[in-house]
């Protein structure tokens, strides 16, 4: 699999999320913000976790606006997968590929932390590695993590079985303790918790793994 | 713009005494324009010329063959193999975060990372050491919530983990909070920079953010008392902006890269003054700017502005003349300010010119080199008369004054607000004595450190100044890290005070003692003094951040025990209850004297840890609440019990005797450590074992999940 990762200037998970992609074997090219288009033959757009352009106005608002979210917009829309973790899942909803926002945590405070997570459907390339139902301990570490979504939207998010993760114990405010969406096709995930940091042993934990391997998989068999 | 007239009151307020300011007279043979006058200022107040304490800084220990570059440079460098080194150094911003917490906290975070990505390293990894006043004092929330908000916002979004630290509470700091930052970076060998200018002619570039008004005079204010005007100091406060500073990095390194870069500075305390001064001495050439050509955030700034602007995110260098069109496309790439504002000049002149005038015209030499030094007098502290009596009390309420005091309460509240993950290297995060950081792609890793137990070095400056380091040692030790180097952060009140010269001098003494005899040369540090309101001193608090290596991942020693593992004190326990946490949190007493460290002990059982490390499920260090406190935290994390039922008397529970590790063992183990210890002369004693749902200290006991739940919430609880 081919995975670009986009960087912006404040961005600083894309090493992170890089060397996770690459553990679990796609080949990786980091992206320039400036770049108008992506690499040939990309399957995988990654927008990493960080302050992308300071994250002073709405987080992720300016990055949605660069020019390589232009070619972001158009592979999502040909169907390519996109993964977007923490920072990347709130450039997600700023480009409108998913639905809602992220607004500041409820406690009003940063929180770094490492949560339980529920997988709640196994049913897309992201998730296919779990089980539905089952828990996993993945880090967390942001301000503005909290979700919010207008209740039909949350029906219709339900409905299609497009949450892909919950928490289990809510520790930013987010509607329906939502820590990850899908699109509609199931192709783009924005998440707030970090997969990427749980996917090394020596780190503590490797609940985030499967979720590399598992894409990884799915793509392979595609 | 006419520049006023020098008056005793302006000379008065910019810091200078009357026999400093004829010093001044006396080395240029005029009197100085208004912009000289500000230019001497910043580099002669305590904070950039050490004045008060270079004396007794030169005592200690520097050296060694780990070493590959001491004080002097922004950070100093360390070689760890492989042609790796690391880069670290701690330094305080203790006036600016009293007086704007968050910016104040904020910007020591941005100005301890620019050290260190000066010198060519990526930093890794960030500690921080704070101290507050009580905590029920009126200003202490709004200081600690402003301080921890404004260190991980800058932290965080800049994207370093923040992996060990301290947190403490007293009285003493109610009118002076301090912030010491610590950061550490990685860099090849071959690649460190420094700042020394080399090569006439060669152009001086300023690069980063804009220079603005703020922080005019910071480096004056940090050098100066507080008293009831200290609100009107809230406009010499620098804001942050760690984007900028994220970008700053990046192009500063990849410029570093290309071979352009000759020499940099970063613009830290008094700015442009500072930073083209130590080039050109360093160097030992002139500079000479010209400020028409620094990109200004504000129209109409003066030359004494610009001079002493502490805008942050500011960098100078010294650039090959042929590689200026390479250096402007990264500073492109990253959006950043790239200016050519001066050149390198052969006599030694430090000149400023502005708009067509010469604003300043000094000898650039003597800016530094004849910056006033003192030997000022100062008083041993007397030794303190031993304790009367040794109090008791049932073990475990005594646990539960500790526990239940935000000093020794878990500090999740404060370290939750840090990303303690970022760069996904840390193997260990806060809350342990010492974070642990993998050596990004290797199998190596790095251990992180600070210690300082103020109320010791109150009692007792020596001692309690060989236990800062001695502690740090045993942090390291604990993770199975091979000590390796420290920086020192020293806070202190007025110098002129010689009781407060003689707390500086005696801790000096014991740091340079216990940094010689434990191996861990200073190769960098940061001065505080005149943390004192209305006349009031804050404890001497001299900070000691230390680092260690860790060979291989395999080697570190876990920090969760195991159900059935015995408990072990490695070390002699004499149940010294002097200046300790117990007399403190449960009986409102600090007396007696602090616990003697006796280096070769320290030494000796440090060592022996680290060849035992297989035969331990896990280790800690003993040191501020002793045995009680160390086993109910080894415990409460591992989620079970824990029975120190061979230790009765409330002096053996809590005595912080030092050079001691609590460790937990197999019981097939045990016997093999007893017989090694016993060969090798270290004291080894079974106190225990971990099991069950109780903590039994003594004889008495309480259920682990309620002491656990007083330990997670008294943080909150005495201060959200």
């Amino acid at each position: 699999m081919k995975a670009a990762v986009l960087v912006f200037p404040g961005s600083n998970c894309d090493r992170d999320l890089a060397v996770a992609l690459r553990a679990a074997g796609a080949s990786v090219s980091m992206v320039w913000h400036k770049e108008t288009a992506l690499p040939e033959g990309t399957d995988l757009v990654a927008v990493p976790g960080g302050f992308s352009f300071g994250d002073y106005l709405r987080c992720g608002a300016i990055a949605a606006n660069s020019p390589v979210c232009a070619a972001l917009k158009t592979h999502a829309e040909r169907g390519g997968f996109v993964l977007g973790v923490c920072n990347g899942f709130q450039v997600l909803t700023e480009t409108g590929l998913l639905p809602g926002a992220l607004i500041r945590n409820s406690g009003l405070r940063y929180i770094c932390r490492t949560v339980p997570l529920q997988v709640e459907t196994a049913a897309s390339a992201f998730t296919s590695g779990y089980d539905a139902g089952v828990r996993i301990d993945v880090p967390i570490a942001h301000h503005d993590g909290n979700y919010v979504l207008d209740a039909d939207g949350v029906a219709r998010l339900r409905d299609a079985d497009r949450v892909a993760f919950t928490y289990v114990d809510n520790p930013n405010g987010s509607v329906a303790d939502i820590a990850g969406v899908l699109s509609g096709n199931r192709r783009v995930l924005g998440m707030m918790p970090h997969p990427e940091r749980a996917a090394d042993p020596a780190l503590g934990g490797m609940d985030g793994a499967p979720l590399f391997t598992g894409l990884i998989d799915a793509l392979a068999d595609a | 713009m006419a520049e006023p007239t020098l008056t005793d009151d302006l000379i008065a307020a910019h810091g200078l005494k009357p026999d400093e300011y004829q010093r001044v007279l006396d080395l240029i043979g005029r009197t100085p324009t208004f912009t000289e006058l500000g230019i001497f200022s910043a580099m002669w107040n305590e904070h950039c010329s050490y004045k008060s304490s270079k004396k007794w800084l030169r005592t200690l220990p520097t050296d060694g063959p780990q070493v590959v570059c001491g004080p002097g440079e922004n950070a100093g460098v360390v070689d760890i193999g492989d042609g790796k080194v690391v880069v670290f150094k701690m330094e305080s911003h203790n006036h600016p975060s009293y007086i704007e917490p968050y910016q104040g906290a904020a910007t020591g975070v941005g100005g301890i990372l620019r050290d260190v990505f000066t010198m060519g390293a990526r930093p890794i990894a960030a500690m921080n050491a704070l101290s507050f006043g009580r905590p029920d004092h009126p200003k202490t929330r709004h200081l600690v919530s402003g301080v921890v908000e404004g260190i991980g916002g800058y932290g965080n979004a800049f994207g370093v983990p923040t992996v060990a630290g301290e947190v403490r509470f007293d009285a003493a700091y109610d009118g002076n909070c301090l912030v010491n930052a610590f950061a550490a970076g990685l860099a090849d060998a071959g690649g460190i920079f420094y700042s020394a200018a080399s090569g006439v002619g060669m152009p001086v570039v300023y690069l980063g953010a804009k220079t603005g008004r703020d922080g005019v005079g910071g480096a004056t204010m940090a050098s100066a008392e507080f008293d009831e005007s200290i609100e009107d100091k809230r406009p010499t406060v620098q804001v942050g902006d760690p984007f900028t500073e994220k970008r700053l990095m990046e192009a500063c390194l990849e410029l570093m890269a290309t071979g352009a870069v000759i020499s940099i500075q970063d613009m830290g305390a008094a700015g442009l003054t500072c930073s083209a001064v130590e080039m050109g001495d360093k160097g030992s050439l002139g500079v000479r700017l010209d400020l028409d050509s620094v990109p200004c955030r504000e129209q109409g700034m003066t030359a004494y502005e610009m001079m002493l602007s502490e805008s942050q995110e500011r960098m100078l260098m010294v650039l090959r003349p042929d590689r200026e069109a390479e250096a402007k496309a990264i500073f492109d790439k990253w959006d950043l300010d790239f200016a050519i504002v001066g050149e390198t000049i052969a006599e030694d002149r430090f000149l400023v010119m502005h708009g067509g005038e010469v604003k300043a015209d000094l000898p650039l030499k003597a800016l530094s080199g004849e910056a006033p030094e003192y030997d000022r007098p100062w008083e041993p502290t007397s030794p303190a008369a031993p304790l009367e009596d040794t109090p008791k009390i049932d073990p475990i309420e005594g646990l539960k004054s500790l526990i239940g005091h935000p000093d020794h309460a878990a500090k999740d509240w404060v370290t939750e607000q840090y990303d303690t993950m970022v760069m996904a290297d840390t193997v260990r995060g806060p809350g342990r004595g010492a974070g642990i950081v993998r050596v990004h792609g290797t199998d190596k890793a790095l251990a992180f450190t600070s210690n300082v137990v103020p109320r010791y070095v109150q009692a007792d400056p020596v001692e309690g100044g060989k236990q800062a380091v001695a502690g740090a040692y045993r942090n390291l030790v604990a993770t199975g890290a091979k000590p390796l180097a420290s920086t020192d952060n020293l806070n202190f009140g007025n110098p002129e005070k010689p009781q407060i010269m003689g707390q500086l001098v005696g801790a000096i003494e014991g740091i340079g003692a216990a940094c010689g005899a434990l191996d861990m040369p200073i190769v960098s540090g940061n001065v505080s003094l005149y943390n004192e309101t209305d006349g009031a001193a804050i404890l001497p608090t001299p900070t000691i951040g230390a680092v260690g290596l860790i060979d291989s991942l395999d080697e570190i020693i876990g920090c969760t025990p195991r159900d059935g593992d015995l408990a072990l004190v490695i070390g002699d326990t004499t149940g010294h209850l002097g200046r300790s946490a117990l007399l403190a949190r449960a009986f409102g007493r600090s007396d007696g004297p602090p616990p003697p460290v006796d280096l070769s002990v320290e030494r000796q059982n440090g060592e022996f840890l680290l060849a035992h490390r297989d035969w331990v499920t896990c280790a800690a260090p003993l040191s501020t609440g002793g045995l009680a406190l160390a086993a109910f935290r080894m415990a409460e994390r591992a989620g079970i019990g824990v029975s120190i039922d061979r230790q009765k008397t409330t002096a053996s529970l809590f005595g912080e005797d030092q050079g001691r590790y609590l460790v937990a063992c197999p019981f097939d183990n045990a016997e093999g450590l007893m017989v090694a210890a016993g060969q090798a002369g270290v004291p080894l004693l079974h106190v225990g074992r971990f099991g069950g749902d109780q903590v039994q200290l003594g004889s008495a006991k309480a259920p682990l999940a309620e002491l656990a739940a007083l330990y997670r919430t008294a943080f909150a609880g005495a201060l959200a």
